[in-house]
């Protein structure tokens, strides 16, 4: 086994981490503001690649530009889905919002397929970020390196707006007690809606990251979510932090299977939730809602 | 439509005394003639969803919980029994048999997991382990992977009427179909569906009547990841093909909408459903619409707007 072996392996499995932690947070929040298991986040990380690839293929919007306008576009899509769909299912049935994204997860992949085919669409690396850095055990691939750091950048960004500031107060006093945050003039309707916005936004922008690495395609997204499930209900929906911690570690098991039992790689994020199912069945940090 | 209530109320006398048994007549009368104007082998696949549909409605109807991975057991009964044919070349009803039994199997297994947790996290998990199931798939050497196992014989139904036959074919799964739809009936109907009906509405009450509420809820899980099992046994025989696609979770995800479109608190509810989504699939899949953004939106209108399905609004509207 080779220095550089492992340490390949690592990288990759703290880039598929840092894109399980970017969905995962992105449930945690939809969930914690709109009681609702957002099944469909998977489509709208393969939204955020295609719109990448569009912004590109159609405007010449390089890569940077992207990085900003295809979360923004996927936040829209959210927030018009919200408006006109979702918010009908709000209450104390939190089943209704999973078979009701599942409604949508359908719709929107069939779009995707219907409109830009089943194939693949590749995606260039930006200029800046090809090539890599050699440290003589390791070769880094600059994008990688990015990419990891990147998304560990938006989650505690993310973790420190919720947790610290008056926005997050508001958030999280909406999550905790919608009725008597109303009561307070917050407007936790609009609330809710930017919330489901922020969620999906940060899997659109997973998808951006992915697009490069992996192909784009209306299919991309479909798999990642039972993935990112496993996750959550091994960390329990409740915290943020928690969540993406559990993604990140969790992405490197799954890279450290890969370099010693390959075949076991795809499963092992499975076989850790019976595992934890079985020892405590309420998760990790268990929280039931 | 005529449908018999899950819950055991009696519907509104007078009417459905004599409509029913009409009604359900003409609807068997109605299977029987429809092989001769409809492709036989369409109308088996047709079948074997039917009685999916109706499996996973037996778990949905009578505890509530809604699994996210009943292609699990669709899927690794398909290959278990279209291998058992092909390979040791086994009767038809010795491989059905064997496909039911693995349902059952790993129905217990994932039941005893999944059971622990409700509502979303059920769905969560169920989902998971389905997914486990279909990745274990991909690696062990019997399932051809991505080719899948194909050229599974039919056979001969009680060793001389030839399946390869697509009319026996046909009737031999509608008989199998009519026995599971009958089983189900008896299962919901029964003290044991009773009390599965009581842990549903209140658990801790069942808990402390002393029912151990999971090993309920296990049995039922296994008995209806069994008929799946059948479903997906009879699926591979007669369509002659086992894919690692019959694991995917995608196949779990049509069953769901196919019970909840049809409602799951009837007996006809998923049979109506499932019929018509295979309709959908086959029949719009020339014409170049995409069907799935059909169903879906299908399905979304029925989330929101009639949440005890198509039969279950029928016999709302019409008192049947």
């Amino acid at each position: 086994m080779s220095l550089d072996q492992l340490s390949g392996q690592l990288l990759v499995g703290l880039i598929n981490g840092s894109f399980y932690a970017l969905l995962a947070l992105g449930l945690s929040i939809i969930f914690g503001l709109l009681g609702i298991v957002n099944i469909a986040q998977g489509a709208f990380y393969m939204a955020g690649a295609y719109f990448s690839w569009l912004l590109l293929q159609a405007f010449g919007v390089n890569y940077w530009a992207a990085l900003v306008l295809a979360p923004l576009a996927v936040a829209l899509l959210g927030v018009a889905l919200e408006r006109t769909i979702i918010f009908r299912v709000y209450g104390p049935d939190h089943m209704s919002g999973l078979l009701l994204t599942l409604g949508l997860l359908l719709i929107i992949q069939g779009l995707f397929v219907y409109i830009f085919g089943a194939n693949a669409r590749p995606y260039p690396v930006p200029e800046e970020l090809r090539g890599g850095w050699d440290l003589s055990f390791v070769f880094l691939p600059k994008y990688r390196v990015w990419t990891v750091a990147i998304s560990i950048f938006v989650c505690l960004t993310t973790w420190f707006v919720i947790e610290k500031t008056s926005l997050g107060r508001t958030l999280r006093a909406a999550n905790e007690n919608p009725v008597l945050t109303r009561a307070f003039g917050v407007n936790v309707p609009a609330l809710m809606t930017f919330g489901f916005g922020f969620g999906v936004a940060l899997a659109g922008f997973a998808g951006v990251l992915a697009a490069p690495l992996y192909t784009v395609s209306p299919l991309m997204g479909a798999d990642l979510i039972i993935i990112v499930f496993a996750i959550v209900v091994v960390g329990g929906l409740g915290s943020i932090l928690g969540a993406v911690i559990t993604s990140l570690s969790l992405g490197i098991v799954e890279g450290f299977t890969k370099v010693f039992y390959p075949q076991g790689s795809h499963m092992v994020i499975f076989v850790i939730m019976i595992l934890v199912l079985l020892v405590k069945p309420a998760g990790l940090l268990g929280r039931e809602r | 439509m005529a449908t018999i209530e899950v819950t055991g109320r009696k519907a509104s006398p007078g009417v459905s005394s004599i409509t029913k048994p009409v009604l359900w007549s003409i609807g068997l009368l109605v299977f029987l003639i429809v092989p001769f104007l409809v492709y036989p082998v369409f109308l088996v696949k047709m079948l074997c969803f039917c009685l999916f549909a109706c499996a996973f409605n037996l778990l949905a109807s009578t505890t509530g919980l809604l699994s996210f991975g009943h292609a699990a057991f669709f899927g690794s009964a398909a290959y278990t029994a279209g291998y058992a044919a092909k390979a040791w070349g086994v009767p038809f009803e010795v491989a059905v048999a064997i496909g039911t039994m693995t349902g059952f199997a790993l129905g217990l297994i994932i039941g005893f997991i999944s059971v622990r947790r409700q509502g979303l996290y059920f769905a969560m998990i169920t989902l998971a382990l389905a997914q486990l199931v279909y990745f274990l798939a991909f690696q062990l050497p019997f399932t051809h992977a991505d080719d899948g196992l194909s050229g599974i014989p039919r056979g001969y139904l009680l060793g001389f009427l030839s399946l390869d036959d697509n009319l026996v074919m046909y009737y031999t799964t509608l008989i199998i179909c009519i026995v599971g739809l009958a089983v189900t009936y008896r299962i919901v109907n029964s003290p044991f569906g009773s009390i599965l009906r009581a842990i549903r509405d209140n658990q801790p009450r069942a808990i402390s009547l002393g029912y151990s509420v999971d090993k309920y809820k296990i049995m039922v899980f296994a008995l209806s990841a069994a008929m799946s099992g059948t479903a997906g046994a009879l699926k591979a025989i007669a369509l002659g093909l086992a894919t690692v696609y019959d694991l995917h979770w995608a196949v779990s995800g049509d069953v769901l909408v196919m019970a909840l479109l049809g409602g799951t608190q009837t007996l006809l509810g998923p049979i109506v459903g499932a019929i018509l989504v295979t309709v959908l699939h086959d029949y719009l899949a020339e014409s170049g619409l995409p069907v799935p953004v059909l169903i879906g939106t299908t399905f979304v209108l029925c989330i929101l707007l009639f949440r005890d399905g198509i039969v279950g609004e029928l016999k709302r509207r019409l008192r049947l």
